[in-house]
């Protein structure tokens, strides 16, 4: 089998570590990118003792002068380079209608920063002729909600971007896998009151690499998000104007 | 965003407690969280009883601090944050040629716990306890770090392995693994009629890992008998590992009945030809028996269960066989009883170990448990025996504190380290823990 390489943006994430272990598992190596170097370097060492190459970068998405680097490392890698997307930020919504310069930042976390990443990638990847992009984006990025349509109009927008990249990349042997998670537990989630039906990081993480597997282009995980999306997706405007769900 | 308020229970479930608690993912959120609250930790919360809760308080669960940050392949040396469990320890290590020295019984357990309970395997009489092999801990107080080992800071160093979390956080750890020629075990399993025959086979072993299955509701002639398992690490072809499976809800309360539980005991007895056998078993299988069954708990109901572990020395067996039968005329047992010789080797003031047997068995949470469980209390102190604090959830304090004969420099140490006493846990207040007891 050819030699993978993933790079993983966001890699601090507990979904992000989970998906990174997954793939390691599968004899890949990775390239955790993300903000908290000294954390970074605690999975890659955890990563490295496994037995696979793992590596710490500096990434921060709302700085594209760290974007080059990681991309000139990983072409330096053996084999078809991958790279997941775990970033985004997502502060509370009356943060934002308080401060509303946070909205920036927001855009910036979930989709401008990583999307100008893929977009200097993409090149890459079609060189190689292979590589599959995931992009993690949410549930929430399907409909605008009172309670953080910001984080939510940026993932959409993410993902929009994320359909056009696989429309790109499948012209020269590139794909594009956009994740759309429900609840999850991680430490994004963990004091939020009202969760229901939470996946473990772990079984996302699995869901995402059957995902790449299969070469799907988008998944809900767990799977029945597709089903509730898809209800809420219908209520009309005039009646989900009024909810707060 | 830090602080969730959470219900939430020991293994045995019948003590349970509502608390704020914080999971960090990073050093950096353990860090700044501690700097907020000096709170106790706790792991995967495999002690029975009420070692993990805090009740109105907060906690710091451990369990995404989960990462090996150094490894010396030669000399076997690993450096982990606490809440790697020893599974993954196992898992990572035995294909490299190294095993964690000691494993308990679940390896859901995390570092951070093992230190915690100063926990013991079945190999206990030769390589002693888990706190034995541990080189150093890191160890976080509000903001202050300490780092503690078997010559600096050896005070604490001693009040930490089985001390039950008090002297702060446990952050990280270093260990020395023991190296494994492979990862399968060879086991032989035979069985043992009565008492007298399992207390021979255990005196006479010779084995690295040894442990006795008891049937705890066999009466008469047939009291203590059981199935003695002895075990060595071996290369081989590894046996393919059984899916798990998962318990999905509560069992009704007459899963665990008398007849039920003493014709299970039998059956199993009985699947040991007379003449033993012997087997190549998977690791994981050996050691963690009933990890395999996730949330195995949920067979005790809804009301969940006690276990009541001691120890004696070598020369109160026959006090031990009295305690058995008493168990057994009471006919409350489950079929998870074990049996087992302990060495004398204990890391900490707390310890448990001591040289004599160990005793093990779990009683479903009915009305007659607490009484039958009191009575055994008392005749482990008058055999000069000692309880278990990873599975207690009903002794009294005086017991406790009789039954350690180095609680008092414990508590000398404790107080020092933590002098708020911000890490009290329900355990340490029920028993009253942090004060001395009678200078008797």
């Amino acid at each position: 089998m050819t030699q993978q390489c993933w790079i993983i943006l966001g890699a601090t994430s507990s979904m992000a570590r989970a998906f990174a272990n997954a793939v390691a598992d599968q004899g890949a190596s990775v390239i955790l990118a993300g903000r908290d170097m000294d954390d970074l370097k605690r999975s890659a060492t955890d990563l490295s003792v496994r037995g696979v190459e793992a590596i710490a970068m500096k990434f921060d998405a709302r700085d594209s002068a760290t974007f080059g680097p990681i991309i000139a490392r990983a072409e330096q890698m053996e084999g078809v380079i991958n790279a997941a997307v775990f970033v985004g930020s997502m502060p509370p919504q009356d943060a934002i209608d308080a401060d509303p310069r946070l909205i920036d930042g927001v855009i910036k976390d979930s989709h401008t920063g990583p999307a100008t990443f893929l977009t200097q990638l993409a090149p890459v990847i079609e060189a190689r002729g292979a590589g599959t992009v995931v992009g993690v984006g949410s549930v929430a990025g399907d409909r605008g909600r009172i309670g953080n349509y910001v984080y939510g109009s940026a993932k959409a927008g993410f993902a929009t971007y994320l359909s056009g990249l696989r429309n790109r990349l499948t012209r020269s042997g590139g794909h594009v896998v956009t994740v759309k998670p429900g609840f999850v537990d991680t430490a994004m989630t963990w004091s939020i009151e009202g969760m229901f039906l939470v996946a473990s990081p772990e079984a996302v993480a699995k869901d995402i690499l059957k995902a790449v597997e299969k070469q799907k282009n988008v998944i809900y995980t767990p799977f029945f998000w597709r089903y509730i999306m898809l209800i809420i997706r219908h209520i009309p405007e005039f009646i989900f104007k009024k909810m707060s769900i | 965003m830090v602080w969730k308020t959470t219900e939430y229970s020991g293994w045995g479930r019948v003590r349970t407690a509502t608390a704020e608690l914080a999971r960090p993912e990073r050093a950096s959120t353990l860090k700044s969280t501690l700097a907020d609250t000096t709170c106790p930790a706790i792991g995967s919360c495999r002690s029975y009883g009420d070692a993990p809760l805090n009740d109105g308080g907060r906690a710091i669960d451990m369990t995404r601090m989960n990462r090996i940050l150094d490894f010396d392949a030669e000399t076997g040396v690993v450096s982990v944050e606490a809440g790697v469990t020893i599974t993954t320890l196992a898992k990572v290590f035995a294909p490299q040629g190294w095993l964690p020295a000691v494993m308990p019984g679940t390896g859901f357990a995390t570092v951070g716990g093992c230190i915690a309970q100063d926990v013991h395997g079945k190999n206990h009489h030769k390589e002693g306890s888990f706190g034995q092999h541990v080189l150093s801990v890191t160890l976080l107080n509000g903001e202050k770090r300490t780092v503690a080992t078997p010559d600096r800071n050896a005070g604490l160093f001693r009040a930490t392995m089985g001390g039950i979390g008090q002297t702060g956080v446990i952050a990280d750890a270093k260990l020395q693994l023991k190296p494994c020629p492979g990862d399968v075990m060879m086991v032989t399993e035979q069985r043992a009629e009565d008492w007298d025959a399992h207390l021979a086979l255990l005196d006479a072993s010779q084995a690295s890992y040894c442990v006795g299955w008891i049937d705890a509701t066999a009466t008469g002639a047939s009291l203590g008998r059981g199935i003695v398992e002895e075990a060595e690490l071996a290369a081989g072809l590894l046996p393919k590992a059984k899916p798990s499976k998962k318990i999905p809800m509560d069992a009704p309360g007459f899963a665990l009945s008398g007849p039920i539980v003493r014709s299970f005991n039998n059956a199993y007895y009985k699947r040991v030809p007379t003449s033993g056998r012997s087997s190549v078993k998977r690791i994981d299988e050996f050691f963690f028996p009933l990890d395999k069954i996730h949330d195995w708990n949920r067979l005790y109901g809804k009301r969940g269960f006690y276990q009541f572990q001691n120890v004696v020395p070598l020369d109160q067996a026959d006090a031990l066989k009295k305690m058995l039968s008493e168990i057994a005329g009471a006919g409350l047992a489950s079929p998870l009883a074990v049996l087992k010789r302990m060495g004398p080797g204990r890391a900490g003031h707390m310890s448990f170990p001591m040289e004599g047997y160990t005793l093990a068995v779990d009683f479903p949470a009915r009305d007659a448990a607490p009484e039958l469980i009191g009575m055994l209390e008392d005749m482990t102190v008058d055999a000069g025996g000692r309880l278990y604090l990873a599975k207690d959830a009903l002794a009294t304090g005086p017991a406790i504190k009789a039954m350690y004969p180095e609680h008092g420099d414990w508590v000398k140490a404790v107080n020092k380290a933590d002098p708020d006493h911000a890490l009290e846990t329900d355990m340490v207040r029920r028993l009253d823990l942090r004060t001395a007891g009678d200078a008797s």
